[in-house]
């Protein structure tokens, strides 16, 4: 890149740097195959649809396994950059839910809808709203455990029981229907003739990743969740870092939520429940480590994608609907063993 | 540079020295770690610092590179106040050092660890990851490191790991670096080498604080010498001036060779005895290489040697805790499969541990509890546990053993040190062992509960049966017919009753033993 002028002269001044520098390269290439690993599966997994059915290699089919993968994919990339940094939020599956429910709660009017709500604040604020509300229980999350100093695991196994709690009790336990348009406009819209949301979530992949390849505080996650110590004599602010990382885990989560409750155009009562499963397994399987300070969120990425490629494929041939659960459980066993294998480093 | 090293620091004529403490007290709690300590460190020096275990070393550490406040006394470097407590950047452009522990993040590239946290110039701008590793390059060439920048750190060798960590501390501009252990897990032949890269920065004028247990070290490397003993500064002078006899004497202090003498016992006409544990051309990856070892019958035999000289992972070894590369170990004349730990307790062998929280108790379950883990089978039928029984059981060892406890159901973790350590041999004494290894048995124990716990180790012995104590504490190799030197891995020298303290210090801190010292060294890279 543009960064070499300065520093070409002590590098054409030996050669041996230069062939250490070759040396380098591979290996960098070499690690870099490793978070690619499962593209090969994702590929394989394609070439199956195409010969089970016709239908999988059209532009329709496609995006609709994309479109299904937006919500899961935001909260695998929440679920990965907390990874990464050593720690665990498993709240994120209520937040997707409660998240909306809270913001259009705040939104609604208090009279004339099925769904009464406060009518606190005009239409457009239910998406601010919202996200605040995700970054809110994010930083709740994170003063329990960082403040506190209470146990990580246990305090976001908590939060989703009340958070998923607190929706059914603000939603009386109905799926809310009648949802400003601002808020649904997201999930709904299709720019280019491809839905807003894939849009969105790409560009939200592209500056996740960026952020952990190029950027300072990016870096410092891998550092916190590989060596917290080691980090904190580095200088890393290892706490704030950590409690930035749970409220943009939040803030997605709600994203997440703003996005499926646009696409079905309701908030169902048990939005998200159950879904912390699949994001860890997605998560795992795409390479990054449950004890942080391994993987990245492309690789993430692909395992969200075999996940949602393996129910489509079975879908189209014709695999009854009831064998999905059993064989979606299935392929995280076996892509844990193929990573495991193929990366030859143990997952403990 | 022996003139500068020579030369009161603080001299008029000098330059300020790099780094100087005066009158620094710390406590934590009730433990004095540090009682009016003073250190002064002049530019280009190499200067060792040396004390036993519990000397006040790390605590000092702690406070000169800025991690701990002292309670009383002030700190400077270059003649400059030190700067506010908590700015890390300050202190590090002042005082670099390698700590005993690594920190390496095995995950990222070499040139990223030295990086760490700087890698671009502010927090949004990106990093530009060629330019880092030029960056890498530079600096590792500078101080003649040859290892990859792109390489993953968890890749590297030990050695390699540490003039990564060398080259990074010195990288925020100190002139001076403490060096914690460095030598501690590096061979003889890393150890040449980071010699010879130390004294390549010396000539820089870089100045050095040494750390080491090993005073041959202190010896090859370094012009001036501290000894710290019990928390307080004893003496700095010299290396060149302070004969191996004088040095160990300070360290030990005069108190020492005139200790209580446990036990004075004529050594048993043991040749004759039954051979209960040996120990036959042993081999243990990263901790010793063809040891062979007997106890017999009757017998308490010491195992010494500093941190990283292998005994303790010859201790437990013998209790089935590490798998052998080579070699056998027998019990009572029965093989005991290495790396299993039912068989090393159905061959017989009792356990104490050498870290009584991690290894040895369930801190929140009751004395009882603890005391019979080992016996279970023994307190009912059909793989039951029968409280009556295990409380029976308990009060016989809780007598037997002079447990201080309000009762037997009280959470071990109540319990005061010396007490808790008696549960711990306890336990190991309770399947009644032919061979009873207790690694560092008064690790943490005031003197009386030291002299019974000792005593009692004694009568195992006593009874017929045969101890095994590893330890460097001399109070507890004292108890012993016959003490066992271990050094880098390799037996160096044995000592019969009524040796001297001088001697067997000597010998685990590797002085007038040199020709061991490099055959050991030697072999391990002929492998």
């Amino acid at each position: 890149m543009s960064a070499t002028t300065d520093l070409t002269e002590p590098a054409a001044s030996a050669a041996e740097p230069a062939a250490a520098a070759d040396v380098a390269r591979r290996r960098v290439d070499l690690g870099r195959f490793r978070e690619l690993s499962l593209i090969p599966a994702v590929l394989v997994l394609m070439l199956i649809g195409f010969i089970v059915s016709p239908a999988f290699l059209t532009a329709d089919n496609l995006i609709g396994v994309l479109q299904q993968s937006t919500e899961l994919s935001l909260l695998v990339l929440a679920t990965a950059l907390i990874l990464i940094c050593g720690r665990m939020d498993l709240s994120l599956e209520s937040t997707i839910g409660v998240a909306p429910v809270i913001a259009v709660w705040l939104v609604l009017p208090s009279s004339g809808g099925r769904f009464t709500g406060l009518g606190l604040f005009p239409d457009w604020m239910a998406v601010p709203l919202c996200l605040l509300v995700g970054a809110a229980i994010g930083a709740f999350n994170g003063f329990l455990i960082l403040k506190l100093r209470l146990n990580g695991f246990i305090v976001t196994l908590g939060a989703l029981t009340m958070l998923r709690g607190l929706q059914i009790a603000l939603s009386e336990g109905q799926s809310i229907v009648e949802l400003p348009s601002s808020f649904t406009y997201l999930g709904k819209a299709s720019w280019l003739g491809v839905p807003a949301a894939i849009w969105i979530c790409v560009v939200l992949f592209a500056a996740g990743g960026s952020a952990l390849a190029w950027l300072r505080h990016g870096r410092a996650l891998y550092a916190i969740g590989g060596n917290a110590e080691a980090a904190r004599t580095a200088g890393i602010r290892v706490d704030r870092i950590v409690w930035a990382v749970l409220v943009l885990g939040g803030l997605l989560a709600a994203f997440a939520g703003i996005l499926y409750s646009g696409h079905y155009g309701s908030i169902s009562a048990t939005q998200g429940s159950g879904w912390i499963f699949q994001v860890f397994a997605a998560t795992v399987i795409g390479g990054v480590s449950l004890n942080g300070g391994k993987g990245s969120v492309f690789g993430a990425l692909t395992g969200v994608l075999t996940l949602q490629l393996v129910v489509n494929v079975m879908t189209l041939a014709g695999v009854p609907p009831l064998w999905n659960q059993f064989l979606n459980g299935a392929i995280i066993i076996v892509a844990l063993i193929v990573s495991r294998f193929a990366s030859g480093e143990k997952q403990e | 540079m022996a003139d500068t090293a020579t030369a009161p620091a603080t001299g008029p004529g000098h330059p300020a020295p790099v780094a100087e403490a005066t009158g620094i007290s710390k406590r934590f709690g009730a433990t004095v770690a540090l009682r009016d300590a003073r250190i002064s460190i002049a530019a280009g020096e190499s200067h060792a610092l040396v004390g036993r275990n519990g000397a006040g070393k790390s605590t000092l550490v702690s406070i000169l590179t800025g991690l701990q406040q002292p309670d009383t006394g002030s700190l400077r470097f270059s003649g400059a106040p030190a700067p506010a407590f908590g700015d890390i950047d300050a202190w590090r452009s002042r005082v670099a050092c390698v700590y005993q522990r690594s920190t390496i993040i095995g995950e990222l590239t070499v040139a990223e660890n030295l990086f760490l946290n700087r890698q671009s110039a502010a927090a949004v701008q990106p990093i530009r990851w060629k330019q880092l590793r030029l960056r890498a390059e530079e600096l590792l060439s500078e101080y003649g490191v040859a290892v990859d920048p792109a390489a993953r750190a968890r890749d590297l060798t030990v050695e390699q790991r540490q003039f990564v960590e060398i080259a990074r501390a010195l990288s925020f501009g100190a002139r001076f670096i403490i060096l914690d252990e460095p030598t501690a897990k590096l061979d003889a032949r890393g150890i040449g080498r980071l010699f010879d890269k130390l004294g390549d920065l010396q000539r820089q004028g870089v100045a050095f604080l040494f750390i080491s247990h090993h005073l041959q070290e202190v010896y090859d490397l370094c012009t001036t010498v501290t000894v710290y003993r019990d928390a307080a500064h004893i003496l700095t002078a010299p290396v060149a001036e302070l004969g191996h006899h004088q040095l160990v004497e300070a360290m030990t202090g005069e108190s020492a060779s005139s200790g209580t003498v446990l036990v004075s016992r004529p050594p048993a006409a043991r040749t004759g005895a039954e051979e209960l544990l040996a120990i036959d051309g042993l081999t243990l990856s990263g901790a010793c290489r063809e040891l062979s070892l007997s106890v017999r019958s009757g017998e308490v035999v010491g195992l010494a040697g500093a941190t990283a000289s292998g005994n303790v992972r010859v201790g437990e070894a013998v209790a089935g805790l590490h798998r052998a590369e080579g070699g056998r170990i027998s019990v009572g004349g029965r093989v005991v499969r290495t790396g299993s730990v039912p068989s090393a307790l159905a061959a017989g062998v009792g356990l104490v541990p050498e870290e009584r929280h991690l290894q040895g108790l369930v801190n929140n379950r009751s004395v009882a509890e603890n005391a019979t883990l080992t016996v279970t089978d023994q307190l009912g039928p059909f793989g039951t546990v029968l409280p009556a029984r295990t409380r029976t059981f308990a009060r016989r060892m809780i007598r037997d053993l002079d447990i201080k406890t309000p009762s037997a159901t009280t959470p071990v973790s109540a319990l005061s040190g010396g007490n808790q350590q008696k549960v711990v041999v306890a336990r190991a004494m309770a399947t009644d062992p032919h061979v009873l290894v207790a690694i560092r048995p008064t690790n943490g124990v005031d003197v009386k509960s030291k002299e019974f716990l000792l005593g009692r180790i004694r009568q195992v012995a006593d009874d017929g049966k045969a101890a095994l104590i590893v330890s460097d504490e001399l109070d507890d190799l004292r108890v012993c017919d016959r003490v066992v030197v271990m050094f880098h891995g390799r037996v160096v020298a044995e000592f019969d009753h009524g040796w001297k303290d001088e001697h067997v210090v000597a010998a685990m801190e590797g002085v007038g033993t040199t020709a061991a010292y490099t055959a050991s060294g030697t072999d391990k890279h002929g492998r």
